[in-house]
């Protein structure tokens, strides 16, 4: 980009581009504060919790764009996560392939079960779908405990190759991961493909009559989605080092809604927020061992009944407000557009849908 | 051996077909996917647990309060945290399923993770053609069948079932006829949630009591709503029967089938959808837009 040629640009850009929404402002900085953690601090317990924060914040990403974009609910989402774990774990112990093979490979692998399960499941639609995706998993995990020789039945794969020698090198390859594909991710939602994805979830019937077919971009969005999830169970199955049944249970494909709900749908960052706030939250309260899951339920619970839309959405729509001429987002204290300097105080014409 | 598949699975199916039908009348009528359903079910049983094995009441006491407990429960729940986001679909779905580990994690913090067992609540046995069934079976069996029949003649035969259905069919003109729709939403939860209590109230002498109980039988249940079709009464309950006979059989007939059993159920199921995406006995509706 032309605007990082010289430092008097780049501070343009900074200007323009990024300090004037809110909303901007903080994912810079969140940005910036992630990448320059390591300098301030080598605490591997802090690390290690952004780690994992990173590693799940892309797997709660990946279900946002599969079942927040075009609306099929996927209650089986840990399928692909375990399925690219397992994959990477049995390719890097039997073969001996390097974490930067295996995880691709587990990833490639996330995309086929996506296939194996996106095909039959195109025909249900709604509920239906939420609950028989909930099955895959299910079976899998059946069909891992039948084949101890090849999963290690009940104990997993154990004996994995570490990412990176390091801490801080795990650090930087997650951290920068987990902002890579977020973007990936937030560029795929705001293309062509994702405004299709946004007409699925809204109007089926209609995007059909335009001529589009539906199947396709369907099918698309699952592979997608298990691509992502998937690249975050190789990356967590190198980081712990196992590859268990826990990789496919139920109660991590509601993890992943969760967060992805808590944060806000359809926006690909509320995800990451959700699980930034909610994991370091989580493991916050260990010093309150007994009662941590009971506060995490009541705080979801809450939360979600002031902010029914997810607090990123709630947040955003405080601290930003909508141009009513131009649509473009304005930060809340305007009196005038910053685009086309329309009064922000008019009546918006409610839009309703 | 045939005798006990064919008790084992007549309970199991009761069991499930009790938890389904509920389910599939919040659904039906409030659009509610309930995933806490089940949750109501372990609470059943550990208010049973305290009220027989810890303060020795009677049976039939304890019996009676838990399943009165239960639906207060329950339909606190509903007004507390599902109605005032009803309409955010979505929202609801991980709000049930939140209350669902709170209630879980309660139980824990009272109770400890451990396996509780019960004492049958009635001793004894009866025979029935050279085959002994318990009295503990006996009465699961009995009340199943009664539970269900008279939430049949509610729902066919009395004002309240002919406006639970209505409101199932169609929210906005049930609201036009003069129902007050969300207090029919509110009945029928109290409704589902006592047939999960009976359900948990059957259960827990049969099996072990644990926190994490509410897991399996949920999958169950949702896959029985699934293959019996959303919503449809007669498809839970079908749907309820093949899916218990099924998981017995599997415990019953093929080693390590304990694993397996979960797996099995929901092979059929999908099976079944592949064939007839709208289930067993689910009306193909065109969608809502």
């Amino acid at each position: 980009m032309a605007a990082f040629f010289s430092f008097r640009q780049m501070r343009l850009f900074l200007q323009k581009e990024i300090l004037v929404l809110p909303s901007r402002t903080i994912a810079f900085f969140f940005c910036l504060a992630l990448l320059l953690l390591p300098l301030v601090t080598k605490d591997p317990y802090l690390l290690r919790i952004i780690i994992f924060s990173s590693i799940f914040a892309i797997f709660a990403a990946s279900w946002d764009l599969l079942s927040g974009f075009t609306g099929q609910m996927n209650f089986g989402h840990a399928l692909f996560f375990g399925v690219a774990a397992y994959t990477s774990a049995i390719l890097n112990l039997r073969l001996g392939l390097p974490p930067w093979l295996t995880i691709p490979l587990g990833a490639l692998m996330a995309v086929v079960a996506g296939l194996v399960v996106g095909i039959p499941c195109l025909r249900l639609r709604g509920p239906y779908l939420a609950l028989a995706t909930l099955a895959f998993p299910i079976i899998l995990m059946a069909i891992v405990f039948t084949i101890p020789d090849l999963t290690g039945g009940e104990l997993g794969v154990s004996g994995i190759k570490q990412l990176a020698r390091s801490r801080i090198a795990t650090y930087y390859i997650c951290v920068i991961l987990m902002l890579g594909l977020g973007l990936l991710m937030w560029k795929i939602g705001d293309s062509k493909i994702g405004i299709i994805f946004h007409a699925i979830r809204e109007d089926e019937i209609a995007v059909r009559a335009s001529g589009i077919n539906t199947t396709r971009y369907k099918l698309l969005a699952f592979s997608l989605s298990g691509f992502f999830a998937g690249v975050a169970g190789g990356l967590y199955t190198h980081f712990i080092r196992i590859a268990g049944p826990s990789t496919l249970e139920v109660s991590l494909s509601f993890q992943a809604i969760i967060w992805a709900i808590f944060g806000g749908v359809v926006t690909i960052y509320g995800p990451i927020a959700g699980v930034f706030i909610l994991y370091p939250l989580m493991e916050f309260l260990r010093i309150l061992p007994e009662i941590r899951t009971l506060l995490f339920g009541l705080t979801v619970i809450v939360i979600l009944l002031f902010m029914p839309e997810g607090l990123t959405t709630w947040v955003r729509d405080k601290i930003e407000k909508e141009c009513p001429r131009c649509k473009v987002r304005n930060g809340a204290w305007r009196k005038t557009c910053r685009v086309c300097f329309a009064d922000m105080k008019q009546k918006v014409v409610s839009r309703s849908y | 051996m045939i005798e006990n598949i064919l008790i084992n699975g007549l309970i199991h199916g009761g069991v499930y077909a009790l938890l389904a039908v509920g389910f599939s009348l919040i659904f039906g009528v409030a659009r509610i996917v309930n995933i806490a359903h089940t949750a109501f079910y372990m609470v059943a049983a550990y208010l049973i647990y305290t009220f027989a094995t810890r303060l020795h009441l009677h049976p039939l006491l304890a019996i009676f309060l838990s399943i009165v407990i239960v639906p207060l429960i329950g339909i606190l729940i509903y007004q507390l945290t599902i109605k005032p986001i009803q309409e955010h679909h979505v929202t609801v779905l991980i709000v049930t399923i939140t209350v669902a580990i709170v209630f879980q994690e309660i139980m824990l913090l009272l109770f400890g993770g451990h396996f509780r067992g019960n004492p049958s609540l009635f001793v004894g046995y009866l025979e029935i053609f050279g085959v002994r069934v318990s009295y503990q079976h006996l009465l699961t069996l009995i009340v199943v069948f009664f539970v269900l029949l008279v939430t049949w003649w509610i729902l066919l035969r009395t004002r309240l079932g002919i406006a639970i259905r209505a409101t199932a069919q169609d929210r906005e003109v049930a609201n036009l006829m003069g129902m007050n729709v969300s207090r029919v939403a509110m009945i029928t939860m109290g409704i589902a949630v006592t047939m999960a209590a009976i359900a948990g109230v059957l259960v827990a002498p049969l099996s072990v009591v644990e926190p994490y109980m509410w897991l399996h039988p949920l999958v169950m249940m949702l896959a029985i709503v699934v293959l019996g079709g959303l919503g449809s009464i007669k498809g839970s309950l079908a749907g309820a029967f093949i899916l218990g006979f099924a998981e017995t059989l599997v415990v019953f007939l093929i080693p390590l089938g304990a694993f397996l059993k979960g797996a099995f159920s929901l092979t059929i199921m999908i099976v079944v959808l592949l064939i007839r995406p709208e289930g067993l006995f689910g009306v193909a509706f065109e969608e809502e837009r």
